[in-house]
């Protein structure tokens, strides 16, 4: 089954108080509206989608060739495009998706790219263990051999090193919708969501 | 203020406006479930901090109950919080009132204000 899934952007967080008066820590993501752009089928493309526009952006920003498919469509420019599932298939291009549609869902998975940590090492990139602080240890938070000897003669491809962490695709599974407000195209969730504000996050059903 | 915090402020079920200030004695009026039941429990002891803004505010009061200092955190929004009443109010000079926390006795005393300034 086509799962439903919408284009946002991350507020930022707050908290609310469930019904035993409890703090839920929640994230405010500000979930479309979305405009379908483009309907790609099975027999067409190999595949069905929906590719979909979020937030405005000046005609002079946008494009040339994007910008002018919206205007072949007469959709005002969007910002950010991207591929979901086709869940409904009586939606086409030009009709609008708002966060409503994930009144009733229970959990949503959030796919985002996570905040940019820099040149990290092995300990905090690959939470390596490290060596002992004291009584003498020269080993401390180096990563240690990084492969065998004549066999296999080299470092095999993937070995964890240090390098750039974050800035990568992540995926949360399962988070709690706490509360879905349509007027505002605002959709808490429970937890905490990988980006940084006003990052671009995927929501979709799980 | 920004539009979450508003948000944040607006979704809780509560909209207690913070009417005492740090220094002042307060009965803190606590919702506490015990299995169906519910029942509500006084706590009373001194305002020492209030932190944070607005759906995350939360205020601290500590009391000396048998010799023992017990500090507790009550989020303001809480509604487990049926209400907090003023019981005295102090002349206190600054914002965090830690130091108490070092004091015993006397010296750990808060001198009452009896005409309070209008705001």
């Amino acid at each position: 089954m086509m799962k439903k899934a919408l284009v946002g952007k991350k507020i930022s967080m707050t908290q609310v108080y469930d019904e035993n008066g409890v703090v839920v820590p929640v994230t405010v993501i500000e979930l479309g509206p979305n405009v379908v752009l483009q309907k790609k089928t099975v027999e067409k493309d190999g595949y069905s989608a929906l590719k979909v526009g979020f937030g405005s952006i000046k005609e002079k920003n946008c494009p040339g060739p994007i910008l002018k498919d919206f205007k072949k469509k007469s959709i005002d420019p969007k910002r950010t495009l991207r591929e979901i599932d086709a869940f409904d298939d009586s939606l086409d291009v030009g009709s609008v998706i708002d966060c409503s549609v994930l009144e009733g869902i229970e959990n949503v998975n959030i796919v985002s790219t996570s905040k940019g940590k820099g040149f990290a090492g092995s300990i905090k990139r690959h939470g390596f263990g490290g060596g002992r602080a004291t009584h003498g240890s020269h080993f401390h938070r180096a990563p240690g051999s990084i492969g065998a000897c004549a066999f296999p003669g080299e470092v095999w491809k993937g070995q964890k090193m240090p390098g750039r962490k974050g800035s990568d695709r992540v995926t949360v599974k399962n988070l709690k919708v706490v509360k879905v407000i349509k007027d505002k195209n605002l959709v808490l969730v429970s937890g905490s969501v990988p980006g940084r504000k006003d990052s671009i996050v995927l929501v979709c059903e799980s | 203020m920004n539009v979450v915090e508003e948000l944040g402020l607006e979704l809780s079920e509560v909209k207690r406006e913070l009417d005492f200030e740090v220094g002042d004695t307060v009965r803190v009026h606590y919702k506490i479930i015990e299995g169906t039941r519910e029942r509500i429990q006084i706590y009373e002891g001194a305002v020492i901090a209030i932190n944070n803004k607005c759906a995350g505010k939360t205020f601290t009061v500590r009391r000396v109950s048998f010799d023992v200092g017990v500090e507790r955190v009550f989020p303001l929004q809480s509604p487990r919080i049926a209400k907090v009443e003023v019981v005295r109010k102090s002349k206190i000079r600054r914002s965090k009132l830690y130091f108490l926390r070092e004091r015993k006795g006397k010296s750990a005393k808060l001198k009452e204000r009896r005409h309070i300034s209008k705001k």
